[in-house]
């Protein structure tokens, strides 16, 4: 009874939403225009890398913030030792010791591209993050305990950077408003200190998260 | 006309691996579709010519979200199998 | 119709087959599935019903981009603290049978 209430609910509601985003006249706010426009002040070439890291630079500092919360969170209910990892086959072992420096250069090949063509800190984190899941899950990289100073700082780094740069540069009027001539060099030195800690934060989320593997077998 | 036999095959995909990952019987397999739905979602990103949420899909919502998923599985069952 | 709006009603109904299965379903780990579900149909749902004339838009992309990375931080909060409660769960029974 109550699956057959849902599905119809279900159904009503993406007849009803459907039909509503068919019928949808122009939008009346389009901010293409305005995005290629302002696109050569931004000191990068590639729309949506401007539109993250220079336009609404605002909210990509709050999402690194997020993501930090995110992280303690975990931290604070995940009480486990991290347990010994266990060393996968010799084969599986070579093959990530081999992925891991193409991983790091694909990384690198994000980042740098980031500036004119579809790329950036994010893509670069996500890669970083992967070639820790793969070497923890072949055994070679144990699971995280409690974090010490450096991998702290690590962690918190890219937040810091992006957070300092914005106070050093109020006094340009709005908050994370770069200099013209500088925005381009801005953007890079942010993402990349965005590219480490999103590398170390997402990579910790399955780090922190998995050490209470097989502590109860 | 090809391209939109394509986008058609893409959303018929998209929803039957979503309905799949909600309704199969195994949770091991439901998270597999999971990650297959992830990565449908990528070319639907690539279809709606957004390269760089195509790039962060595969990478993040298939790749370290289903890796989250099958190590919370693992860990779970594996507690239920203990016992 | 071109494949923006396509994937914006293809976003709509994935955003409403996990709302079902959030209410249906009451294992934890599929629940955090339908959670992902919806985010995915309304990140479709954005970029599609923007880029509805064919035309590729710059800053509802960027906002997906974040999303989807707030929404992985979301989804291993929601599987620590599943994990959590699935230990805290086992764990009660034998320290009942000590006491």
């Amino acid at each position: 009874m109550k699956r057959l209430a849902v599905f119809c609910l279900a159904c009503a509601f993406v007849v009803l939403t459907g039909g509503a985003l068919i019928e949808l006249g122009p939008a009346a706010i389009d901010l293409r225009g305005q995005v290629a426009a302002q696109l050569a002040a931004s000191g990068v070439s590639h729309p949506v890398t401007a539109v993250l890291l220079n336009f609404r630079g605002y909210d990509t500092l709050l999402e690194v913030a997020v993501l930090l919360i995110a992280l303690l969170a975990i931290l604070a209910v995940t009480d486990k030792p991290p347990a010994a990892p266990v060393p996968a086959h010799p084969l599986l072992q070579a093959v990530a010791r081999g992925a891991t420096p193409a991983m790091i250069l694909v990384a690198v090949y994000l980042l740098w591209a980031g500036a004119h063509r579809p790329g950036g800190a994010f893509q670069a984190g996500a890669v970083l993050a992967a070639a820790a899941v793969l070497l923890h899950l072949v055994g070679l990289l144990p699971g995280w305990g409690a974090p010490g100073l450096r991998l702290r700082l690590g962690l918190t780094a890219g937040f810091a950077l992006f957070l300092a740069l914005a106070a050093a540069l109020l006094s340009q009027g709005a908050l994370l408003q770069y200099p013209p001539a500088a925005a381009g060099t801005l953007i890079l030195v942010i993402e990349a200190g965005l590219t480490v800690s999103l590398g170390l934060i997402l990579a910790g989320l399955f780090l922190f998260l998995s050490r209470d593997e097989g502590g109860e077998t | 006309m090809m391209v939109l036999v394509f986008d058609g095959l893409l959303a018929c995909a998209l929803l039957w691996s979503a309905w799949r990952a909600l309704a199969t019987p195994r949770l091991d397999r439901a998270i597999v579709f999971f990650i297959a739905f992830g990565l449908l979602m990528s070319l639907a990103w690539a279809r709606l010519s957004a390269p760089d949420i195509a790039l962060a899909e595969a990478a993040i919502g298939a790749g370290l979200t289903g890796a989250l998923l099958l190590d919370a599985y693992g860990a779970i069952s594996r507690r239920k199998g203990g016992k | 119709m071109t494949s923006g709006l396509l994937f914006a009603l293809v976003g709509v109904a994935l955003f409403a087959l996990g709302l079902a299965g959030l209410v249906l379903i009451g294992d934890v780990l599929r629940r955090i599935l339908a959670f992902n579900l919806m985010g995915s149909g309304a990140f479709l749902v954005l970029v599609g019903l923007a880029q509805r004339n064919g035309v590729p838009d710059a800053v509802p992309q960027a906002m997906v981009l974040t999303g989807i990375v707030v929404a992985v931080a979301a989804t291993a909060l929601a599987l620590a603290l599943a994990r959590r409660l699935d230990a805290q769960r086992e764990g009660a029974l034998p320290e009942d049978e000590d006491g």
